[in-house]
């Protein structure tokens, strides 16, 4: 089964979701990435959406456990590159994903979890 | 367009089917794996492109039919959907008929509000699917079944 | 269905094409319906050439009471396209049918030459020509309501976005000042375009300023929740100006929970917070002598 790829840098781990996600490949995901957070004690994990053009309820779901979980495991989260359409519907589906920090791309993305990381309440 | 249910709970928005439409195509695809949910997201995605919806339109019936399809498949044990292109006058539409033979639900009105409910978890994708659409039917019967029918206006 | 004399009158178009068609042209060009301001004589002369030949196979075929065939899928194609250019080109549907009808005449005198020594052979004919080239006319018709609706949807949504003027104020803060009465869908419109703004820009900030809205209803200020909220979720923020007391009143009793959302009396004051929330200062110049 094809997984989606994490990339390390530095202290971070990077995921770009391409793909429309059947539900398995997602449950994979979520399992590979807090894995790899303990493996690697990453600090910080960002994920990039910008490619999706749907997020449902399921994906949401796994977005906020991932930040759940990665935060269990002392690591911060930000998803990036949201698309005004999915953010829309997210809303109207009732989906806050509270908790989960987002930027409106990578550069920022990856300058708010240098902030985050130095400051996790800040 | 609305027929007599042979279900014994049902919940239809206001005006549900009040529109008269003529239906200009008919697609039919099963909802047994999840694999065919990205299949069918897919196929609602090229239907509404045909039809002119704008981008917003487009992920809202998306993900709409992807809440839907995931019941269908995770609680009703699989089932079908209709994808029907609809025309009254110059407006155009989408309407997405999900039918299952599965255990049925209980209490629709309590599976229509929304938070997440540990254990059938039904609340979040059926009152979700409800606002994105522009008319929204359930129909179930404990027992045998239940029928989601969203209809998006362009 | 076909009859013994289909194939004579196929012969006949084939045999008559050239002066079939120019004929046809002469009427064409004879007539205002052709709106020769509207349509070069060369691209006239080419559709008609084109339409004639689909005309002709379909003709040959001998089915001349059902164009619905797929002897007569070309020539349906056709003027198909043909409505479809004259609808842009700001035909009404009477002169496009016109295209197809005015190929009558030239086929009446056409059999009326031919069949000079048989009059009930002429009216026969003449009929089926005239029931045939009804029903290719009547098809302009449809691509044409067709094609108008498609440009009407287009024009529409245009002029929405055209009337919600989304503005850069700084570096990353971006300014919607609303005006008017908002309605429901228009509120909608302005919401998503200012999303998109904020995705071109790299925006973080979003100041949506309501001083010139004089009332607002539950719908809209639902709307304008929404929007700060999928605001957030995209990872940049909104700040909502300009909320006077009357409206401050409304949104109180309309039970709505603005709850998070900053708010600030004026824009001026909005932008103020905005600089400090993409980190930029602002320092005066020291005055030289």
């Amino acid at each position: 089964m094809d997984r989606i790829p994490i990339l390390k840098m530095g202290e971070f781990l990077l995921v770009t979701i391409q793909v429309d996600m059947h539900d398995q490949l997602a449950l994979q995901l979520q399992e590979d990435l807090t894995q790899r957070i303990s493996d690697e004690s990453a600090a910080g994990v960002l994920i990039d959406i910008s490619s999706l053009d749907v997020v449902d309820s399921f994906i949401g779901r796994m977005i906020a456990n991932i930040s759940a979980m990665a935060q269990v495991l002392d690591a911060q989260t930000v998803v990036t590159g949201m698309r005004p359409a999915v953010a829309i519907t997210l809303v109207e589906l009732g989906m806050s994903l509270e908790g989960v920090h987002t930027a409106l791309n990578v550069e920022r993305g990856m300058t708010l979890l240098r902030q985050k990381v130095a400051a996790p309440g800040g | 367009m609305v027929e007599r249910s042979g279900y014994s709970g049902v919940f239809r928005t206001p005006g549900f089917g009040a529109v008269a439409a003529t239906i200009t195509q008919v697609d039919g695809l099963p909802v047994r794996r999840s694999e065919d949910i990205v299949r069918m997201r897919q196929v609602v995605r090229e239907r509404a492109i045909g039809l002119g919806f704008g981008l917003v339109d487009q992920t809202k019936i998306i993900t709409a039919a992807s809440e839907l399809a995931r019941n269908a498949l995770v609680y009703g044990g699989g089932g079908d959907v209709e994808i029907a292109q609809l025309a009254a006058g110059m407006r155009k539409g989408l309407r997405l008929t999900f039918v299952d033979q599965g255990p049925g639900i209980d209490d629709i009105q309590q599976a229509l509000k929304d938070g997440f409910t540990s254990g059938s978890g039904l609340g979040l994708g059926l009152g979700g699917a409800r606002r994105l659409a522009s008319e929204f039917a359930l129909e179930s019967q404990p027992g045998s079944g239940t029928r989601a029918t969203i209809i998006r206006w362009r | 269905m076909p009859s013994a004399a289909s194939p004579r009158i196929a012969d006949l178009i084939a045999k008559n094409s050239k002066s079939l068609l120019d004929e046809w042209l002469a009427h064409q060009r004879k007539s205002t319906a052709t709106r020769s301001d509207l349509i070069g004589d060369s691209e006239l002369a080419e559709q008609s050439k084109r339409f004639l030949a689909a005309f002709e196979t379909g003709v040959e075929s001998g089915t001349l009471d059902d164009t619905t065939g797929d002897e007569w899928a070309d020539a349906r194609d056709l003027l198909s396209e043909i409505s479809r250019s004259r609808a842009t080109q700001g035909f009404s549907p009477t002169e496009t049918a016109s295209f197809v009808f005015s190929l009558k005449q030239p086929i009446f005198d056409l059999l009326r030459r031919e069949f000079a020594s048989v009059p009930q052979q002429i009216a026969d004919e003449t009929w089926r020509m005239s029931r045939l080239l009804d029903q290719l006319g009547l098809l302009t018709t449809q691509a044409f309501q067709q094609t108008r609706e498609d440009i009407i949807m287009r024009q529409q949504q245009e002029l929405l976005e055209l009337s919600t003027p989304v503005v850069r104020l700084w570096d990353r803060v971006l300014a919607l000042p609303l005006v008017g009465t908002l309605d429901s869908a228009r509120t909608q419109v302005v919401m998503e375009s200012l999303l998109e703004r904020i995705v071109e820009t790299g925006s973080e900030v979003a100041i949506i300023d309501i001083t010139g809205v004089p009332t607002v209803d539950t719908l809209v200020a639902q709307h304008l929740l929404k929007t700060v909220a999928a605001t957030r979720l995209m990872g940049a923020d909104c700040i909502i100006s300009g909320i006077r007391p009357q409206i401050a009143q409304t949104i109180v009793h309309l039970g709505v929970d603005l709850g998070a959302v900053i708010t600030k009396a004026t824009l001026a004051d909005a932008f103020a917070i905005a600089l400090k929330m993409t980190g930029a200062t602002v320092t005066s110049r020291s005055s030289a002598g």
